[in-house]
């Protein structure tokens, strides 16, 4: 088990190979469907987007409502094979790092090569195993999106698997 | 006949508590093969994957707190008996206002957007709720209720197979819907097939399935025979849990099965994600 502090560095992400069991601690963004449509399109016409991506780790996620004492609701990762359409475009604007679930088409791969990015997964209906790791939630952009929003989770021990690596490896069974 | 008055405020109590209930407190059927699959996985990996998943059900059901953040649409199989009268207002409203005080007292995600095309806007209660359902003899409401995340909701399919498909047809397209599917709709997985009726009845005996037990197998038994059959092959395809690898693809294959036309075979294949979540009531 590999216990990665986030950002994430190249050297970092250089080091990380599909197969490899990380527990993540730092601050990812989240973001799914409704999030990456108004950003992608925000890039497509040039326009500065609401949140600094360069750097960041995104977490597609759209969280349960919190129960009071809680940091966040259960909040495990949704199917990533949605946000490809959108994705080499934020991975050419600086984003390091991805974590979600399933499968990822050949466009996505290539960019991940090609920008040094890193694919994990979260176990999919671990949800609220994978809140326990959330330590803190705070809202970044898109409020009316409600749980599609951009939030910033603090974490701490988030548990993951490197399934695609920067070299383009996978460990997902095709 | 005699008739029984069933007040609206006691259907929206009881749908309001079976749907906090589901969300919290994964069935017996699905943590005994969870269980099992554990024991019997070589890989470290798949081994891994399924003790988080045992431990995320132990958290959830202690704390009561969804099992998964994806807490679904409300999908609802009504048995009503005839002698039924509803007191004081009406029984989709009355099951329609339970949903909605489940999922806003609940702590449950709120997940239903308005329009499916254009606006796409939040209805921030999670309803509507579907609901399907049968008028019976009786004096009883009967109300299998589950829970639908679209992680695996978007995996499903369904086919209009003609005669001459025949079994090796059926298998041949299950096994394709469920390798399309592969690591994204959250194995294992449930696998509820629905085979005969029309377009729209395969696709609603289909998701019944998936609401099923399971384990409860068909009654004929040679759908019973075919359910199991069709579970080893998909556990040979080796996603395993959460597409990493293994033996445990699926937890269960349940099939349900009506008369069709002479000139079809409609298969219907629904993909359930491990949290499998339904509950029958009875009022």
């Amino acid at each position: 088990m590999k216990k990665i502090t986030l950002p994430l560095t190249d050297d970092v992400i250089k080091d990380l190979h599909a197969g490899d069991s990380v527990l993540l601690t730092g601050t990812v963004i989240t973001g799914r469907d409704a999030a990456h449509k108004r950003l992608y399109e925000l890039l497509q016409k040039g326009e500065p987007l609401p949140v600094n991506i360069e750097g960041e780790v995104i977490y597609y996620v759209g969280p349960a409502p919190a129960k009071p004492g809680h940091a966040v609701g259960p909040a495990g990762p949704t199917s990533s094979y949605r946000m490809d359409k959108y994705t080499p475009a934020l991975l050419d604007r600086g984003l390091k790092g991805m974590i979600g679930k399933g499968a990822r088409n050949e466009a996505v791969i290539e960019s991940m090569k090609k920008n040094g990015v890193v694919y994990f997964a979260a176990i999919g209906g671990a949800a609220a195993l994978i809140s326990r790791s959330i330590k803190k939630s705070e809202l970044l952009a898109y409020e009316d999106l409600g749980t599609e929003a951009i939030y910033r989770f603090t974490v701490e021990d988030f548990p993951a698997i490197v399934v695609i690596d920067s070299y383009g490896n996978s460990v997902l069974v095709k | 006949m005699n008739v029984r008055t069933i007040k609206a405020a006691d259907i929206t109590q009881a749908v309001k508590a079976v749907f906090m209930d589901l969300n919290y407190h994964i069935g017996s059927d699905i943590l005994n093969a969870l269980q099992t699959a554990q024991q019997q996985e070589t890989s470290p990996i798949a081994q891994n994957v399924l003790a988080q998943l045992l431990e995320n059900h132990r958290i959830a059901s202690e704390e009561e707190v969804p099992i998964c953040q994806d807490t679904g649409m409300a999908v609802l199989f009504v048995e009503y008996g005839e002698q039924v009268v509803i007191g004081d207002g009406h029984f989709e409203e009355a099951i329609q206002e339970g949903v909605r005080q489940a999922y806003q007292e609940g702590y449950l995600r709120k997940s239903v957007v308005d329009d499916p095309v254009f606006d796409r806007v939040n209805t921030k209660d999670n309803t509507p709720a579907l609901i399907y359902t049968d008028i019976v003899p009786g004096d009883k409401i009967r109300i299998l209720a589950g829970c639908k995340g679209f992680g695996s909701e978007n995996m499903s399919a369904i086919k209009m197979l003609t005669p001459s498909a025949g079994l090796e047809g059926v298998k041949q397209f299950i096994m394709d819907t469920v390798r399309y599917a592969g690591p994204n709709p959250c194995p294992p997985i449930v696998v509820g097939v629905g085979i005969g009726g029309t377009f729209e009845k395969a696709a609603m005996m289909a998701k019944k399935a998936t609401l099923r037990p399971i384990n409860t197998r068909h009654a004929d038994e040679r759908y019973a025979a075919l359910e199991d059959e069709l579970l080893t092959m998909i556990n040979a395809t080796g996603y395993g849990p959460a597409g990493l690898g293994g033996q445990t693809t699926a937890l269960g294959v349940n099939i349900e099965t009506a008369p069709t036309h002479i000139a079809g075979m409609p298969v219907a294949v629904n993909i359930c994600c491990h949290a499998a979540r339904h509950k029958t009531i009875e009022i």
